[in-house]
């Protein structure tokens, strides 16, 4: 049987879609998914992708072994940012060893929940009785402290301050799409993602120049720098420069950052959109925690209401919006060809708003997510904020229950409200890292009289 | 009550293993051993923990 090509979806210029995927990927996955339908093809500047969308187009893209769809040259905009040699420029294998990170080990997680309770704690031991925060700017600097502290150490956390957040932003925002023809072409973005790995590396130098001098720790202190700063060759130099270990710390760190950051910021924004389920989950936690319970223990726990906020707001604003790999070989799928190079991609944007799998596919409706509907299991290879298969996030264990003691610190002492109209807030889908827009800013009050005592 | 497990997504992540050591098992960089395959109704709660909190969802049980 011959192979049918993928049909390339309507508006290319002479770029092909490398400018609307710039301006707005969304629009454009959502017409390929219209005009093609589950398996279509847009074109990056000369270089075909083909989009998959749909459970079986979906399975196909999850279950395929890195044989055949590699993820090695599929994100080329996140070379610059880590480093040579480090997560997508590494083999299968490495990246297959390096997944079993033992700070995401599940016997870690009760103390990884009491750490981000912790860092909250900080983050609003100095907000008066009310005030404004601008979400991204609040919650992007609140994940550079927890995921710093939960994956490389409270030690290492504990030296840094606000403008390691700022100079990690400026990473994330070099991202633009424009990378998979020349990620190191002459555009701002671009030369300030380089100028904040710099950055970066001097502060990681400086601490570590700290250390040296200061003499090494005693057993019981010792973080993951400590450990990768004692390592050293044979014939006694360094083995890891502050380049090398600024690009571990920074890929460490890069997954469950602006994810966890931006979920955060979803999840209070659609709460706040939603008073009904505010309540609801307000009501929850106060009755976990009305009789002293510790977060470290409860984060843990099921909370299903506000679980499935969180679920729902993945699913509505995933973090990811188009999964890639790259084809290295030709392929098929479910009838199609996919040319041997081509670049193949999945999208949560559009595969988590299938009307067929999720009734109001649009809506926030929390409710789905509780039996007997459970559209999250239901539709295990749609339902995908977290992608699925063998590559499935290994954090997201990990980002539920900081998002657990997140908001149980958060919403147990304080009130928000929108402080624009609801609609205003939006994501910046400028770069392939997605971003809320700012402005993006919410009011705070703490909680008054007997409950604020609970 | 049944477990079905998708050799083909375990990665070992051994998160099963913490939730239902009884009835599974991963061996240092290996896949996952069910050890019971059919195991008792008082292991229910926590192989359905298994199941949930597998992060490449291989696990699937099945209520015969």
């Amino acid at each position: 049987m011959t192979l049918l090509e993928p049909r390339l979806v309507s508006g290319a210029a002479a770029d092909g879609h490398l400018e609307e995927l710039r301006r707005d990927p969304i629009a454009l996955m959502r017409r390929v998914r219209d005009e093609c339908g589950d398996v279509g093809r847009f074109d990056l500047a000369g270089r075909p992708v083909v989009l998959l969308s749909g459970s079986r187009a979906n399975e196909y893209f999850f279950r395929a072994p890195d044989e055949n769809l590699d993820q090695a040259g599929a994100y080329p905009f996140m070379t610059p940012i880590f480093g040579s040699g480090v997560v997508f420029d590494a083999s299968p294998e490495r990246r297959r060893e390096a997944l079993h990170n033992q700070a995401l080990r599940g016997d870690m997680m009760r103390g990884h929940a009491q750490t981000i309770a912790d860092e909250v704690g900080r983050m609003v031991a100095g907000w008066p009785s009310e005030g404004e925060i601008d979400l991204l700017d609040w919650f992007a600097e609140l994940t550079i402290y927890t995921s710093s502290a939960c994956l490389i150490g409270s030690r290492f956390r504990n030296e840094l301050d606000r403008r390691f957040a700022g100079l990690y932003h400026d990473l994330e925002r070099g991202t633009d799409a424009l990378a998979f023809v020349d990620p190191y072409a002459p555009i701002e973005s671009f030369r300030r993602r380089d100028e904040a790995r710099a950055a970066l590396v001097g502060l990681v130098g400086q601490i570590m120049a700290g250390r040296t001098a200061a003499g090494p720790p005693g057993r019981g202190d010792r973080d993951l720098l400590d450990v990768l700063m004692s390592i050293r060759n044979p014939d006694g130099t360094d083995t890891f420069s502050a380049d090398e270990i600024t690009g571990m710390f920074i890929s460490m760190m890069f997954a469950g950052h602006h994810t966890s950051s931006g979920t955060a910021a979803w999840t209070l924004i659609e709460l706040l959109r939603n008073p009904a389920c505010l309540a609801g989950v307000v009501a929850e936690l106060d009755g976990l925690y009305g009789s002293g319970a510790d977060v470290c223990f409860e984060a843990l726990r099921e909370i299903p209401r506000l679980e499935s906020a969180v679920k729902e707001a993945l699913r509505l604003h995933p973090p990811l919006i188009l999964l890639l790999r790259a084809a290295t070989r030709e392929l098929e799928v479910l009838g199609y060809r996919i040319p041997d190079g081509a670049l193949v991609g999945a999208t949560p944007a559009i595969s988590n708003r299938i009307a067929a799998d999720f009734p109001e596919p649009d809506a926030f409706r929390p409710e789905r997510y509780a039996e007997p509907r459970q559209e999250d299991l239901v539709n295990r290879w749609t339902w995908i904020p977290f992608g699925a298969g063998r590559h499935r996030c290994v954090g997201a264990n990990f980002a539920m229950i900081q998002l657990k003691a997140i908001f149980s610190v958060l919403l147990r002492n304080w009130t928000f409200e929108l402080a624009q109209p609801p609609g205003s807030y939006r994501n910046d889908h400028s770069k392939m890292v997605v971003q809320l827009a700012q402005p993006c800013v919410v009011r705070y009050r703490r909680r008054g009289g007997a409950e604020a005592a609970a | 009550m049944r477990i079905e497990v998708d050799l083909d997504l375990c990665q070992g992540h051994a998160m099963c293993e913490l939730e239902a050591p009884d009835v599974f098992s991963v061996p240092r960089k290996s896949k996952v051993k069910v050890t019971q395959p059919v195991p008792p109704d008082g292991e229910r709660a926590a192989v359905e923990a298994a199941v949930r909190y597998c992060p490449t969802q291989a696990l699937r049980l099945f209520h015969d």
